[in-house]
């Protein structure tokens, strides 16, 4: 068992650390893409240095996604190969279309863009941040395509003891791959959005380049709001779909051991004990999760232990509540951070069109923190996706504690989950001072490495 | 069942891909500390690989995903066997990914020489890895009858295998700075050059043992005889070819050479292991094949058509890119590593 919970810390480690680097790499992309369509269409040379600017921290940025993302493709032969072996003729090829089509495109077109500079014309090297920017999304569908069938297996038959594909369009028309995809991505937007708000913020503040800046914090603020909204939106879909699929999952987010009343009341704080079941504080708003649930104020949502023994009769003994306090809270703090990042974002897109920005330091400095909350809502939406599933790694058909290796021994998953983790964190330490390093020195040093001036740069050593 | 075959071949070619083309990448890596004197050079050599190497790499990612999906008891099996060894690696091209990045954009000379010694360890040990691990391909590894690899991290080295990736490593060495002589002129031309004819001979020499130590170590002799056939003589001759190719300063040619010497030892590996994809050394019923390690004809017949739908566009644009970045590099030029 201990090897079990090893390869889950680090599955949820790794993962996770990947995944703060992938949102920002496809929100920023295309807000750059954007930028350096105006750059072509207008020929204004601010946001040419708009582009070149976001481009920089991009690339940063992008580095550290890809070699985490390599980590992720290993993973599962390394620490979960009976996983593989079950799953790997449905779930193998979402992970090889997504290497074929979008790994190459966006790797080619990533290096295009950076040294194609002066080699192309401006129309072209545009459509290079294009074709990254339709990589990095076209990526997105395929992993999700694989998590999607973890969710809800579609498209498969068991024989020869493993889960054999069947029909292919039934694994990317999975209802649960289109409600994932539009909110994960969306929610990846709204993290360039406000990371460009907020960067942008900074620089207001200090009245230092305004004429990018401004300009920056324009289109980042829009971009805000309008994929906050639809990732919202889009994560109610989804909430709605966990009904039919995971309902489970749902029950648990609740914290609800038993099923609602008709007109289900949503739980805003619930002091949870896990062991005796029951909740000895919990403070409800009434026809909320009937809402959340069926989108209509009436309905009864299932409960914890009426679930619990509908799969006991379905897939035998066992326990198959997931741990509901992390499911719960990490729920909960997906709400708050999205509901904040639309109230932020409708109030700056107010204070822009009012053209009144300059003068709001304090929203301005807040926004700066705002920086967070796309991170903090995938971190946790994630965490409730995933752990939400638990026992079951593939929902229904294997549960995760026989998905593991079973030659790797704890000593070994130790060493890798110790040596990831210590090298994660060198490498996030470096990335955050090299982000901070080309955000003070601003657009227009540090252009070209060999033109920067040593003595502006602090020796990391 | 044919479909088994076309992907062995696929992955094959997958792999072959990864060698050729990252291979003179890992060459780069591991010369430019050596070739390069100044900061200036060291850059400029770096930026020769610049635009290509990241999209190099994807042909290593894009093997093993088709691993994954075309014969998952093979990936599975190889990827929890060769657990330790996936580690370096991955650990490796973890550094070697961000050292490009973050190597040029800050100016303390004790940061960037750091990221140069990490660019070298980085780009030398996934060739060591791969060439060991090549070489146990071959040797074949301890697979029980479950298909579950059952013997250590230190059953993956012997003198055998170790030469396998100091074979690899070498031939990358020679790939690499005979790509940079076409990448680079005046002195760093010379100097590329000269390196190529030097690391040429050693290669020679070590490949040439690793062939001989092959008939020992493998089930090759007993498989085809005493001569190996066309493809691996082919291996040879073009090696050999590359120090004439040098002498007359033919550049490109040499390059070719060490790439036909690449691609026709990447053919005599998978040929020798086909139909097997993982040989078992304690009974070789245990042996992976084609067969009994792949996915079901549905999947590969899916993967297949994906595949060829979509390998000719990608290519058409890396192709592109090598022709828009063909032009050498020069001493006061921008450069962007």
């Amino acid at each position: 068992m201990l090897n079990v919970f090893l390869a889950r810390w680090q599955f949820g480690i790794t993962t996770v650390y990947h995944f703060l680097f992938v949102p920002l790499t496809i929100g920023l992309i295309i807000l750059i893409a954007v930028m350096e369509s105006m750059y072509v269409a207008s020929g204004n040379d601010v946001y040419k240095r708009m582009t070149k600017f976001w481009g920089k921290l991009f690339l940063i940025n992008f580095a550290v996604g890809v070699v985490t993302g390599i980590m992720q493709e290993f993973q599962f032969g390394m620490n979960w190969s009976s996983y593989s072996r079950f799953v790997g003729d449905v779930f193998g090829p979402p992970l090889a279309i997504e290497a074929l089509a979008a790994f190459f495109l966006e790797s080619t077109f990533v290096a295009v863009w950076l040294f194609g500079w002066d080699k192309l014309s401006p129309k072209v090297h545009v459509l290079a941040a294009w074709l990254v920017a339709f990589g990095v999304s076209l990526s997105a569908v395929w992993i999700l395509a694989a998590n999607a069938f973890m969710q809800e297996p579609v498209g498969y038959v068991l024989q020869h003891g493993r889960a054999e594909m069947n029909n292919f369009w039934a694994l990317i028309s999975n209802y649960q791959l289109w409600v994932e995809f539009p909110h994960v991505w969306f929610g990846a937007l709204s993290t360039g959005a406000f990371f460009v708000t907020g960067v942008s913020a900074w620089y207001l503040v200090r009245k230092r380049d305004l004429e990018v800046f401004t300009r920056s914090f324009q289109i980042g603020v829009m971009f805000a709001l309008v994929a906050s909204v639809l990732t919202v939106v889009l994560g109610h879909e989804q909430a709605q779909h966990l009904m039919v699929a995971q309902p489970m999952k749902m029950a648990a987010s609740e914290a609800l051991w038993n099923t609602s009343a008709y007109h289900a009341p949503w739980s805003i704080f619930a002091v949870i004990d896990e062991a005796r079941q029951v909740n000895p504080v919990d403070i409800k708003i009434p026809y909320v999760l009937s809402i959340l649930a069926y989108n209509h104020p009436y309905g009864s949502v299932p409960g914890i232990h009426q679930i619990q023994a509908l799969y006991q009769s379905r897939y035998g003994p066992g326990n198959y509540i997931p741990l509901v306090w992390v499911i719960y809270w990490s729920f909960r703090v997906m709400v708050l951070a999205g509901t904040l990042m639309i109230l932020l974002a409708l109030y700056g897109v107010i204070l822009t069109l009012k053209n009144r920005i300059s003068r709001h330091t304090t929203y301005l400095k807040w926004m700066v923190f705002a920086i967070a909350l796309p991170y903090i809502g995938h971190t946790t939406g994630w965490i409730m996706t995933e752990m939400g599933r638990q026992p079951w790694v593939v929902m229904g058909l294997l549960k995760t504690n026989l998905g593991v290796s079973p030659t790797v021994t704890s000593a070994m998953v130790w060493t890798t989950l110790l040596g990831f983790s210590l090298i994660y964190l060198v490498m996030g330490l470096v990335d955050v001072y090299m982000f901070v390093h080309f955000i003070r020195k601003g657009p227009d040093l540090g252009e070209d490495p060999s033109e920067m001036d040593a003595k502006l740069t602090p020796a990391l050593s | 069942m044919t479909l088994n075959v076309v992907w062995f071949v696929l992955i094959a070619t997958l792999f072959t891909g990864f060698f050729v083309l990252e291979g003179f990448d890992f060459g780069v890596g591991m010369l430019t500390p050596w070739l390069g004197h100044t900061d200036e050079q060291r850059r400029l050599l770096m930026n020769t690989i610049g635009p290509f190497w990241d999209a190099n790499e994807v042909w290593l990612i894009t093997a093993g995903g088709a691993m994954f999906a075309a014969f998952p008891n093979w990936y599975a099996t190889l990827f929890s066997g060769f657990y330790m060894a996936l580690f370096i690696l991955l650990l490796a091209l973890i550094v070697r990914g961000v050292a490009f990045e973050f190597r040029s954009k800050l100016a303390a000379p004790r940061w960037r020489k750091s990221w140069d010694w990490l660019l070298f360890a980085s780009s030398l040990l996934p060739p060591l890895l791969w060439g060991v691990a090549v070489a146990n391909f071959m040797k074949g590894v301890p697979i029980d009858g479950k298909m579950e690899f059952v013997g250590t991290f230190w059953d993956l080295l012997s003198p055998y295998t170790v030469l396998g990736g100091l074979s690899l490593v070498l031939l990358s060495v020679s790939h690499g700075a005979l790509y940079l002589s076409l990448r680079t002129d005046g002195t760093l031309q010379e100097t590329a050059r000269e390196a190529a004819r030097r690391m040429g001979v050693l290669t020679s020499l070590v490949l040439l043992l690793f062939v001989v130590l092959s008939y020992y170590n493998t089930d090759m002799f007993s498989k085809t005889g005493v001569d190996p056939g066309a493809i691996p003589v082919l291996a040879g001759m073009s090696l050999l070819a590359v120090p004439f190719f040098i002498h007359w300063k033919r550049d490109g040619w040499a390059f070719f050479m060490t790439t036909l010497t690449i691609v026709f030892s990447s053919i005599t590996v998978f040929l020798d292991l086909f139909p097997r994809v993982m040989i078992s050394s304690l009974n070789p019923n245990w042996s992976l094949t084609i067969y009994n390690a792949a996915s079901g004809p549905y999947s590969l017949r899916v993967m297949t058509i994906v595949t060829l739908s979509v390998l000719p566009f990608v290519l058409a644009y890396q192709s592109w890119t090598y022709w828009v970045f063909r032009s050498r590099l020069r001493i006061g030029g921008h450069l962007d590593y």
